[in-house]
Order: C-alpha cells, then sequence, then structure tokens
C-alpha cells in the first residue's frame, strides 16, 4: 500500500516535471538565427593616431601600440568591426536581453566602442583606469532619454544604466576628448559585427524579418531575411567607402 | 438607404479623425499641446505659479533671447555666447537633483533671482516672487518632459560642520583624488590640461570655472551651492557629478578647499595661508 503511494506521488512529480520542460521548449524564443558579414566596399580611410599626451598615464599606456580612431575598424577580408544588427521589423514583443552589457574605460579608451542593448535592459559603465574619466552620453531627450554626466575616478564602483527609447546615443568622456563611443538603442534581437565582420542574431522563430545595420560613419542599411526553425539564414552587408 | 448608410459612415470617419488628429506631431510642439500645457503650475513655498500668468512677463522680458517656443532661438540668441537655454529639452544647469533628473521649481526660482553669472541672463531680483512662479511655470510648460517627468529628488546637504585645519587638508586630497585640476588646474586657474578642449552640450567651447578671477560660480556662491554644484553636475556642460565618489562629509572639506583657491576674502583662505598650504602636485600632472 505504502508502496503504491509512493509510486503515484513519484509518477505525478514526474508527469508535473515532463510538462513543465515540454511548456518550456514549446515557448522558448525559436531556433532559428541569422548570420553574416558586414564588409566595406572600397579603401578604408585613413584612422588618424591620437595624441594623448595631455594625460602622461594614457600616453604611456599607448607607448609601444598608439591609438587610433576607430569610427571605421576593417579587419581581414574588409569585414567591418562595430556594426549593430537588429531585427527591426517582423517580431512584435520580443522580451528584452537578459544580459548586462559592459562598457569599459579602459587604456583611456571605450572597450568596446560601439555598445548594442535593448530598450530598458541594464547596462553597466566600469574602469580599469588609473586615470579620472567622466562618461556622458548624450542622447536628444526629446526622443524620451535623458541625457546625464557623472564621474568614475580610478576604483570607483560601476555604474549601472539603462535607457526608455530607441536611439543611438553619442557618449564621450569630456576629460579625455578623444573618447567618443555609441550606445545603440535598439528593441528586438541584436548583434555587433566582431573584428571579421561576422555578427549572428540568435533564438528566431521562424518568420520574415527586416534587419537593420548600423555603422557610425556609413549609417543605415536594412535587409528582408527569412528564417526557418533550427537552421541559420545569412544576410551580408556591404557598405561603400566614400 | 445606401445614402443614409453613407452619412453615417462619413460621420464615423469624422469622429476618427478628430480623435486621431491631436495624437499626431508628437515630436514636436503644436500649438495644441502648446494650450493644454498652458495649465502647469509651479510650487515655490506657498505660493502657486501659474503658466497663463506668465506669459505677459515672458513675451516682453525674456522671449527676446529664449524665443516664442523657448527653443532658445531668439533674435538676440545669435549675439549671445554662451547660448540662451532651451526650454523644450529641460535639460538645466543649476539643479538640487541629480544628474538626468529634471530641476525642481525652487531651482528654477532660484536661478531666475541669481541670473547666470558670466552669460547674458541677469538677475531677475526685480520680479516680485509671484511673477516669478507665474514665469517657473511658463517656462515649465515648453518641455514636454515636465508634462511625464517629476522634478528629480533633491540631494541631501548634511548640515555644514566647523572648519578646521585637517578638514582644509582632507578637501586638498579630494581635489587632487576625483581630478577636479584635470579642468580646473591644480591652482584653480581654470588651466588643467582638459581645459581648452571642453565644450558643451551644443558642441561649443566652454570654460571651466577659474577660482581665482573673483568671479561669482554659475549656480549660486554659498557654501551650499558649491556643494550642490559638484555633487549634482552641471547638465548639458563637461561639470560631472560627484555624487558617487564624494562622501556627504568630504564634500564639505572640498567646498572648504576650494574657498581657499578662490581669490575672495574667507576664514578658509587665512587658514590655509597660516598652515602653509602649498598647490597639489599630482602624480601626472602638467
Amino acid at each position: 500500500m505504502k508502496y503504491r503511494l509512493m509510486a503515484t506521488a513519484f509518477a505525478l512529480i514526474a508527469a508535473v516535471f515532463t510538462f513543465m520542460y515540454s511548456n518550456t521548449s514549446a515557448h522558448a524564443a525559436g531556433s532559428g538565427k541569422i548570420t553574416g558579414t558586414v564588409k566595406l566596399d572600397g579603401t578604408a580611410p585613413h584612422m588618424k593616431g591620437i595624441d594623448m599626451s595631455k594625460d602622461p598615464y594614457c600616453a604611456k599606456l599607448h607607448a609601444s601600440d598608439p591609438a587610433h580612431l576607430e569610427v571605421v575598424e576593417v579587419g581581414a577580408n574588409g569585414g567591418l568591426e562595430n556594426v549593430v544588427l537588429w531585427i527591426s521589423d517582423g517580431l512584435s514583443g520580443a522580451a528584452k536581453a537578459t544580459t548586462l552589457p559592459v562598457f569599459d574605460q579602459k587604456g583611456c579608451m571605450y572597450t568596446p566602442h560601439v555598445l548594442a542593448m535593448n530598450v530598458g535592459q541594464d547596462f553597466k559603465v566600469t574602469t580599469s583606469d588609473q586615470t579620472t574619466h567622466n562618461i556622458h552620453p548624450e542622447p536628444n531627450p526629446m526622443n524620451g532619454n535623458i541625457p546625464w554626466n557623472r564621474s568614475q575616478p580610478p576604483g570607483a564602483a560601476p555604474i549601472i544604466q539603462s535607457w526608455k527609447a530607441e536611439e543611438v546615443i553619442p557618449v564621450q568622456c569630456n576629460i579625455h576628448p578623444w573618447m567618443h563611443g555609441y550606445f545603440v538603442v535598439v528593441k528586438g534581437p541584436y548583434a555587433t559585427t566582431d573584428a571579421s565582420g561576422n555578427y549572428t542574431i540568435e533564438n528566431l522563430p521562424a518568420g520574415s524579418y527586416t534587419v537593420t545595420a548600423w555603422q557610425e560613419t556609413y549609417g543605415k542599411q536594412t535587409q528582408k531575411v527569412t528564417v526557418a526553425e533550427g537552421k541559420p539564414s545569412t544576410a551580408d552587408f556591404t557598405f561603400k567607402a566614400k | 438607404m445606401y445614402a443614409k448608410k453613407l452619412t453615417r459612415l462619413s460621420i464615423f470617419a469624422g469622429l476618427l479623425a478628430m480623435l486621431a488628429l491631436p495624437s499626431l506631431g508628437f515630436a514636436q510642439l503644436t500649438s495644441y499641446q502648446e494650450k493644454e500645457w498652458l495649465g502647469v503650475e509651479s510650487h515655490i513655498g506657498n505660493i502657486t505659479g501659474h503658466a497663463t500668468a506668465g506669459v505677459a512677463p515672458y513675451r516682453r522680458y525674456c522671449v527676446g533671447c529664449h524665443g516664442e517656443l523657448g527653443d532658445g532661438n531668439g533674435e538676440n540668441a545669435q549675439w549671445i555666447d554662451p547660448k540662451p537655454r532651451n526650454f523644450q529639452l529641460g535639460i538645466y544647469k543649476c539643479r538640487s537633483t541629480p544628474t538626468g533628473t529634471l530641476p525642481t521649481d525652487e531651482d528654477l526660482f532660484d536661478t531666475l533671482a541669481r541670473g547666470l553669472d558670466r552669460s547674458n541672463m541677469p538677475a531677475w531680483s526685480t520680479f516680485s516672487k509671484q511673477e516669478r512662479a507665474d514665469l517657473v511655470a511658463f517656462v515649465k510648460h515648453f518641455s514636454p518632459r515636465f508634462q511625464s517627468d517629476k522634478a528629480g529628488p533633491p540631494i541631501d546637504i548634511p548640515a555644514e560642520p566647523e572648519v578646521t585645519d585637517d578638514r582644509i587638508k582632507a578637501g586638498q586630497a579630494v581635489f587632487l583624488r576625483a581630478e577636479c585640476w584635470k579642468c580646473h588646474g591644480v591652482t584653480g586657474q581654470a588651466n588643467g590640461p582638459s581645459a581648452a578642449t571642453l565644450t558643451d552640450d551644443l558642441g561649443k567651447p566652454i570654460l571651466p570655472f577659474n577660482f581665482t578671477e573673483g568671479a561669482r560660480p554659475k549656480c549660486g556662491s554659498t557654501d551650499r551651492d558649491i556643494y550642490r554644484i559638484f555633487m549634482t553636475g552641471l547638465d548639458g556642460t563637461p561639470m560631472p557629478s560627484y555624487a558617487d565618489n564624494i562622501k556627504p562629509d568630504e564634500a564639505w572639506d572640498l567646498v572648504f578647499y576650494l574657498r581657499t583657491l578662490m581669490s575672495q576674502n574667507s576664514k578658509e583662505k587665512m587658514m590655509a595661508k597660516k598652515l602653509g598650504l602649498k598647490p597639489i602636485t599630482p602624480p601626472n600632472g602638467p
């Protein structure tokens, strides 16, 4: 009698668990993805070197590896780095990403130079430097994102913030005027190209989407892409050098 | 029968259009919104300011610089540097509230009476308190932010402690650690290594405050005003908020030290002289 009761209980628990797991997989974001390469067509513009002599601490860090502007970063085979790609149409009600993107101030440069995130997603600003920075994002307050300006001396605690609306927000350090970067705030799944210009937008349900690619110097491009469950679709982009 | 249906349909469509029209053009100010927002009030102590009562004094005294739409593009604006404030953005230098938040009504009220030193904004202390409160309400009515957001919570300022030699020295250590000297210079002469490249939110060159030439700080000259300036930051300028990195007690130390840099006579200045306090020598300094 006792054993039969236990067996029933086990069976019940097992049933509940199977139900829960089958439920999550059915409701999880899709298993499709969009992958591709973003390239620059033409000669990459010359990226000027940065004179950091105003702050000897910064200059010393780049003594053997001089820093240069990062507005067009071209890698192997013309791949463009720091291009943000996101699903701009075709997917409504996607949950915002739950990761905590990190924007580090390292060697008096922004790492990464471009940080993508969702509307309402927290991001973290840290400093690895032994010199004071001020983080000064300047969105247009008419869009709903409010500018702020906070100092971050060496060893200061990270700053955690989020943005209310979609916008490409320039961010700068006034103390080190060469430090310029971007927060790219979008809705829906996103990805940023690596040093070879490759990207993958993951966890997409089957459907047809518009992918928008943004590069800080060359602007935006869009492409229509159809995604099937469980297999990658390809969308390559090419920006023309001016 | 058919005609009746058509009239009904057109009435329905008309109603729909009437409902939909006001929601258009949200990105820019419409005269419709301006009228609606004229209901804005300000509250300073027991005085209530009404935007509607601010219309006349604004048109008489403010419009020349700040413009009909409050966008800072009045007819005098082109001759003025720094440029008149764009009230539509709702970004203000002089606040008692944290960086990235709206100022309180009192903040705007005080700025009006104080004026902004080294700019074309005079001290409007000639207005009665009621008139100033009305103007604050009218200035607020230009920005959609005052419709949707509340003012930030004013920062806590503990009671000012007694100034001591140790506090002045501690304040100097804060000045060094927070790297105020990067812009303001080691002696407060606005000649730090980053001073020359500073720009405001319009991209125009802007100077850091020079403590040594007898000028008044933009957002007030009392000890509490100075405390507030570096703890809230001056939004729209390169001056950041140090609230994350300077503790309230240290902030008072810094206020005392800043007094020693200023050309105006003060107790702190005398004490520093007696102490023989030398300017800081930052390790990575000029």
